[in-house]
């Protein structure tokens, strides 16, 4: 078999050992979801009502809200965005324990594909989160969530949200090789909670004041989450599908880049 | 075994290591036939450890070169891994697997045919006494038991040379006899061992060549005898008194061991200290 074929057995292999971790231990995966499911039912049948008259009565001029439209409509591409958050911190947390416990050191004594410890990892991450995903969908749906999304839309969603899934578990598999224990993953938890509220995920950041309104529009996460919207409410998406696009692939890119400098490092015992 | 492969030698000239400005190792040399039982001696903090993490391409040397089964450390650590086995001080094994579970995992990573897998799965858990436990998850197993499945893994792949980091550290008395005569059974069947251990009757039970090892650096090398022969003044010499005798410093191993083996005992009696 050729080094390629070794390289894409050895990352199933890892694969399947991660989906049965969380099989078996599923409190994580349940967390994952029931996060994002709570903060929906909280924005939208606690806050929403009193955000819902901010956003309607035809306030024209905030970005991003189509007139006429619920808050569930505009609240669920946040909860979808913070969905991906908790998925890649259950990431962080898995990689984290594996490279504290003595099994990767036997990996990294096997004449296995080394590639393949993280590559597992990824695709488990991406696998688990984009489940979570649907499932926070399926509440949404039930709880009145009406896109206009036709079926290219929701193809270019899935799309969007598959990149950015992919970029947070690339970051989040380097915070999980850089912390020292599990503790340590809980700075990236901690960003990827706050950054959606300081972002145009829960209002729009038109209503903020001065520096938060600069950070809210100029953050990452802002022209995700407008993409997002644009792709399944209509709302226009403007440069933001571009720089969506452009900040997923960069996140990415470094993530990868930063994750393959980590493993690479000899172990510290 | 097909063709001819190079002999399971492990042959190192000079090998250092330090971390940070404190040396680890002070230029090792090593010279251990195919199919012998090595038996690299020393105190905690002699350097033990990082020579099998260099010798089995966990960590890289500063300096020196070594090549085992044949390759090269540095220039090809792939073909090295692929002729080593290693169980190390701390269990590697995955806790959140079954005992099986683990055996599969080590089959599959090895690039076995599914049935040749489950094959020497089933033949490894019988003979580790590990049947009955083989659907158990990890994380329940005993400290022997958990030693035995990790050498067990190792075996998957069946390699000709194998690193035992202090394998029998921490063990009770009856599972440190199994480990023993595991250990024995495996030389006779022509697998190169390099071993550490604190324990100084464990090298003299076990091995064919002993090394002292002493603040990074070889103080003596021979057989049991060739070594005890060293001590002078002393009618029947134990090892202890070699050590003494070559380092002109005690061991200060004997209060230790005991000390190690009845904390993990009492861990073991109240389910403490998950072994890491």
């Amino acid at each position: 078999m050729s080094v390629l074929s070794y390289a894409v057995r050895d990352s199933a292999t890892m694969f399947r050992r991660n989906v049965r971790h969380t099989l078996r231990y599923p409190v994580m995966m349940i967390m994952s979801v029931g996060v994002p499911v709570i903060l929906l039912l909280l924005f939208v049948d606690i806050f929403g009502g009193a955000l819902n008259a901010g956003l309607g009565g035809g306030a024209a001029g905030l970005d991003g809200v189509p007139p006429g439209s619920r808050y569930i409509d505009y609240v669920v591409p946040g909860i979808l965005l913070m969905t991906a958050g908790y998925g890649a911190s259950t990431t962080a947390l898995a990689v984290n324990r594996d490279m504290t416990e003595g099994v990767i050191s036997r990996f990294r004594t096997m004449a296995i594909s080394r590639a393949s410890v993280l590559t597992g990892h990824v695709v488990a991450g991406l696998t688990r989160t984009m489940i979570s995903m649907g499932l926070v969908v399926a509440v949404a749906l039930t709880m009145g969530f009406r896109p206009s999304a036709d079926l290219a839309g929701w193809l270019a969603t899935i799309g969007v949200i598959t990149l950015l899934v992919l970029a947070l578990t690339w970051l989040a598999v380097s915070i999980g090789l850089l912390a020292q224990n599990a503790e340590g993953t809980s700075s990236f938890t901690l960003i990827v909670q706050i950054l959606p509220f300081v972002s145009s995920a829960f209002v729009p950041p038109g209503s903020m004041s001065g520096g938060v309104r600069w950070f809210a529009q100029n953050e990452p996460f802002t022209p995700i989450i407008d993409t997002l919207r644009g792709l399944l409410l209509g709302t226009p998406i403007g440069d933001s599908g571009g720089l969506a696009v452009a900040w997923c692939a960069g996140l990415a890119l470094a993530g990868y880049l930063w994750a393959r400098a980590l493993f690479r490092r000899d172990p510290i015992r | 075994m097909a063709g001819f492969p190079p002999p399971a030698t492990i042959v190192a000239t000079g090998l250092r290591k330090s971390f940070g400005d404190k040396v680890v190792l002070d230029g090792l040399d090593l010279d251990i036939a195919a199919g012998t039982i090595f038996a690299l001696l020393g105190p905690n903090g002699a350097g033990k450890t990082t020579a099998v993490q260099i010798l089995s391409t966990l960590i890289g040397a500063d300096g020196g070169e070594a090549r085992v089964a044949g390759h090269d450390l540095a220039r090809d650590p792939g073909s090295v891994r692929a002729a080593i086995g290693v169980t190390g001080q701390f269990s590697a094994v995955d806790g959140l697997l079954t005992g099986a579970e683990n055996l599969i995992l080590m089959a599959d990573l090895n690039h076995l045919r599914r049935a040749e897998g489950r094959r020497r799965a089933a033949d490894l858990l019988r003979r580790f006494e590990l049947d009955d436990a083989a659907k158990k998850p990890v994380a329940t197993y005993s400290g022997g038991m958990r030693r035995r499945l990790d050498l067990a893994m190792t075996l998957v792949g069946e390699p000709r040379v194998i690193f035992l980091d202090e394998p029998t550290t921490g063990l009770d008395p009856r599972s440190r006899r199994t480990m023993w005569q595991i250990i024995r059974r495996l030389a006779t069947g022509g697998v190169t061992i390099f071993l550490t251990t604190q324990y100084l009757d464990e090298a003299d039970e076990l091995a064919d060549r002993i090394a002292v090892l002493d603040q990074g650096k070889l103080v003596a090398e021979g057989t049991a005898a060739e070594l005890k022969s060293r001590v002078v003044g002393v009618p029947n010499p134990d090892l202890d008194d070699v050590f003494f005798a070559l380092t002109g410093h005690p061991t200060t191993e004997k209060t230790a061991i005991e000390k190690t083996a009845t904390e993990k005992m009492t861990e073991d009696l109240t389910g403490t200290g998950t072994t890491r």
